[in-house]
This record gives C-alpha cells, structure tokens and sequence, in this order.
C-alpha cells in the first residue's frame, strides 16, 4: 500500500502545476484552486490504491478538482455574496487576450514572478504552485520557520488578489523583462540547492532538480526564446557535476574534480542548448554563462581547459553585466592564463568585503603566491562569510595544508 | 475594474521650488503632470487627482473622545510626506503599474500604488 501512495503522490506531483494552474484560470482564485487540488489529491489517494492510476491521470485530477472547486464556490453562494460576484465576473468575462503563449503554467508562472511581489516570496510561490512543494518543504529548503514561510506565501496570495494581479503572459513588449524575472527566480532556486546554506546537507538535490524541471516546462512553453535555453543549458552543464563536487562533506573544486563522475548525458544535453543560443546568436547572459560551462565540460582535464576562450566570454558577459561577481569569476580565469599575480591585482580591487568567494578566492590566489600569512587571513575571512557546510570543510583543510 | 491610489511621496519640507531644484524642473514637471492628466481623462483611467499643500499645513483631529482633540502638524513626522496623488480606475494592476511609472516620470516623485478595498 505504501508504493501505492507514493506512486499517486508523485503522479500528482507531476501533474500538480498544470492542474492548478487550470483551475487558477477557471475560477481566478489560487485559494480556491489550492484547496480543490487538495481534496482531489485526497478522492486520488482513495480511488486510485483500489482500481490502479486511470490512464489520463492529469485529466481524472483537473475533473475532480474541479467539481469539487464548483461545490465549494456553491457552499459559499449561500453564505458569501461578494465571493459569488467575483466568481460570476471571472466566469463571464469573455476569455481575455492571454499574451503570446497560450498555457496555463506560464501564466500562473508569471503571477508567481510578478516584479510586484518581494523576491523571496516569488521563489516560495513558484516552488509552492508550479513545483507542488508543500509548505514545510519550501520552509525546510529556505531554513526559515514553516509558519513564517506559510505568512510570506499567504500575504503574497492577498496581494495577488487585492491587488489584481493579472493572470496572463505579459504583452511581447514587456516580454523580455519579465522574462528575466522568472528565469532569475528558477537561477536562486537552483543556487540555493547547489550551494545550500547552513547546517544541513551541503547540497539540496530536490531544489536543483526542480529548478531544472520548472525551466525545462518554460522552455516548451517559449522554444523561441534563447536566454532560456541558455538558462536551461547553464543548469544541466552545473547539474551535471553535482556528484563530483562534493566528497566526504568537502567541496572538490572544478580542477580537483573526478571528471569520470560527470552525467555525461546532462553534458552532451548542455552542450547542444549552447549550440543551438549559438546558431540564434541573440547572446544574453545566462547563455554566455552556460557558454562558460560548456567550455569547462568540454574539457576532458582541468589543464586542457581552453582558458583564453573563458576570459573572452567572461569579458562578453562583462559588457552585459558589469557588476563586481562577474569581475571576480572573470579574474578567477586570468589566474589561469596570465598567473595569480594579475588576477589578485584585479579581484583586490573590487567592493566585495561581504562576499564569501571574493575572499576564498584572494585566499587561493595569495595561496598560490606563497603569501601565506595573508592566504590565513583570507581563508579565515572566507570561512567566517560562508554558509555552506562543504565549502567551510574544504576552505578549512586548504588553510591547514599552508605552510 | 479596480479602482488604485497613486501615491506620490517627496520632502515633507519643501524649498522655494516645491520639491523640484529650479524653477524651470518646476514647470517641466506641472506640464508634465498636466499632459499625463490629460492622457488619463481620455483614456478613460481618471477617477480624481490633486497635489496637497505641504506636510506642515496638516491638522489631525481625534474625534473619539468626548471633545474632539486637535492637533497642529500630520499625523506622521516623517521626513518624507505624501505630496499628490491620483485615484485611477484600472483593469489590473500591470495596467496601474505602467500608469504609475508615467506619471512618476510626470511628476518626478516616486509613486506608490495602492489598490482599494472598494469605494463608496
């Protein structure tokens, strides 16, 4: 019985943002939807461990939940007039333009993403109703309290409400910016699995696979659009060296990793999205950074690496994005192709007291110089500014190996 | 239809020029004002707008005791202070976020949008 449950729980999982997201549309309310993607969970949990999953199990959910969601809507007539006002306006109202894609999950996407809510609400709300996470998930991944998690997805709901904001693709106009909201909410969604912050595990697989999934849906839904290919590129090209990356609760960096332990079928997958951002030639900045993984997978050694074409990309990305992260990584290329000495001259420069891999990296680079009074002290700065439990292990042991 | 107040917050204490740096920022931005005014009206959006007079002319009065307590200044110090402000009727609010952004580059204040309950 207990494979049986898990087997509807991941069906309905699967099926959970489509499912709704149609009901979102159907009857302009998330609560409502929530709740009657619930209960159909529920009727789902009892119907399908005695007669098997129905064939179209999606269609069976969207059913259910739909005539459970109509019941509820006439529950609440009798009792809630205002409440019926607006079901009839959203019912009525003639099918409304919905911008240029026509799918339900893009939308509901592009409410969780709304520039008008805060971002770590954006993130939770995503994960909520397009991932199926379920609250105590989403509070786990971000260490925050679950009620504190529930508050800050209830009040963003409110504001969806209240405040009216529309369920549609925003106009091709407004397109590309928007767009970059929702691939930069699936980017933290990734990171935070990829480098997870506090006690726990190092890395949270679920976040990144999700994260993967979600942008993997946005890609069938915008084939046109080449930042998201070059998102989804970007991803499955780090993805691909999860398994690698962290050995007994230490970090392995990229030139220490055992290249035979990365997914090979994520690598040849990265690879052809960056061919194809290539043939497009329409470069963003999620499609040069998967540019640079593609260039570091295609390696078959750390020393092979072709170095000088990650400074040049690096140097792309810098016209694009000239923020003082993109100048430390680029730096952490030069070190490569002209030597530590260059590289530290350039990453001493940049406003970056606060941020973890601005010291790891001065460490490693005074490390390489033998200056190794002040590589302490940058180990030191490093380890104090990390979160991530396998990063502190290895900044730890690379300070103790100083001499 | 939903119906947002477009807040425009700026220096409760205001110079010479209101809180614009010339006379001539002044006038550029009244006209400005006045042309997004315009555009409202004929789109159909306007419900009501004005500019207030500064901070300092405001009086709070408490109405709910036995004798109404007033008070001279508003009811929040603050250093910044609601200067204007537009009540517009919208479809949602991605339609008032782009009005906002019009009539803060109008008006040259940032604005804040706010959706009401209902209206009387």
């Amino acid at each position: 019985m207990q494979g049986g449950t898990a087997a509807v729980e991941r069906v309905f999982r699967e099926e959970y943002g489509r499912l709704i997201a149609s009901l979102v549309r159907r009857f302009g309310d998330i609560d409502i939807a929530e709740e009657a993607a619930g209960e159909a969970l529920v009727a789902a949990l009892e119907k399908w461990q005695e007669s098997g999953v129905p064939p179209n199990p999606g269609g069976w959910l969207t059913t259910t939940a739909g005539h459970r969601a109509i019941d509820r809507i006439r529950r609440e007539k009798q009792r809630d007039a205002r409440h019926q006002a607006a079901f009839m306006y959203y019912h009525d109202a003639p099918r409304e333009r919905t911008g240029p894609v026509e799918d339900d999950r893009l939308r509901l996407l592009f409410i969780c993403c709304h520039p008008a809510l805060a971002p770590e609400a954006r993130i939770a709300l995503t994960l909520r109703l397009l991932g199926g996470l379920t609250v105590p998930e989403i509070a786990q991944a971000f260490l925050v309290p679950e009620r504190t998690m529930a508050q800050r997805i209830t009040r963003a709901k409110k504001k969806i409400t209240s405040a009216k904001v529309p369920y549609r693709v925003p106009e091709a106009a407004d397109l590309p910016q928007r767009l970059s909201g929702v691939l930069a909410v699936l980017f933290l969604v990734f990171n935070e699995g990829y480098l997870a912050t506090g006690d726990g595990d190092p890395v949270r697989a679920e976040l990144t696979g999700e994260a993967i999934r979600l942008t993997r849906i946005l890609r069938q839904l915008l084939p046109e659009e080449p930042e998201v290919a070059g998102l989804l590129g970007l991803l499955v090209l780090t993805e691909a060296r999860r398994e690698a990356r962290v050995r007994n609760g230490q970090l392995v960096p990229l030139h220490e990793q055992d290249r035979a332990g990365w997914n090979r079928a994520l690598i040849a997958e990265g690879h052809d999205l960056v061919r194809e951002c290539l043939a497009v030639n329409r470069p963003g900045r999620y499609q040069i950074l998967a540019a640079i993984n593609a260039v570091h997978t295609d390696a078959p050694s750390a020393p092979d690496t072709d170095w000088s074409q990650v400074v040049a990309l690096y140097d792309q990305l810098t016209l694009l994005d000239p923020s003082p992260i993109v100048a430390l990584n680029r730096a952490v290329a030069v070190a490569e192709l002209d030597g530590p000495e260059v590289a530290l001259a350039l990453v001493d420069r940049l406003p970056l007291a606060g941020y973890h891999a601005w010291h790891a990296t001065r460490a490693d680079l005074l490390r390489r110089l033998g200056r190794s009074a002040e590589a302490r002290q940058a180990y030191d700065a490093a380890i104090a500014a990390t979160n991530n439990t396998a990063e502190r292990a290895y900044l730890s042991r690379k300070r103790g190996e100083l001499v | 239809m939903t119906h947002y107040l477009l807040a425009v917050h700026g220096p409760a204490e205001r110079g010479e020029f209101g809180n614009y740096g010339s006379k001539e920022e002044m006038e550029e931005a009244f006209a400005a004002t006045g042309a997004f005014n315009d555009k409202l009206r004929a789109d159909g959006y306007w419900v009501f707008a004005g500019g207030l007079e500064p901070a300092s002319t405001a009086t709070v009065v408490d109405g709910q005791g036995e004798a109404p307590v007033v008070t001279d200044g508003p009811y929040l110090e603050a250093k910044e202070a609601l200067g204007g402000f537009w009540v517009i009727d919208a479809p949602d609010l991605d339609v008032a976020l782009k009005l906002a952004a019009e009539g803060s580059k109008a008006c040259r204040g940032k604005v804040e949008v706010r959706p009401f309950e209902g209206l009387a």
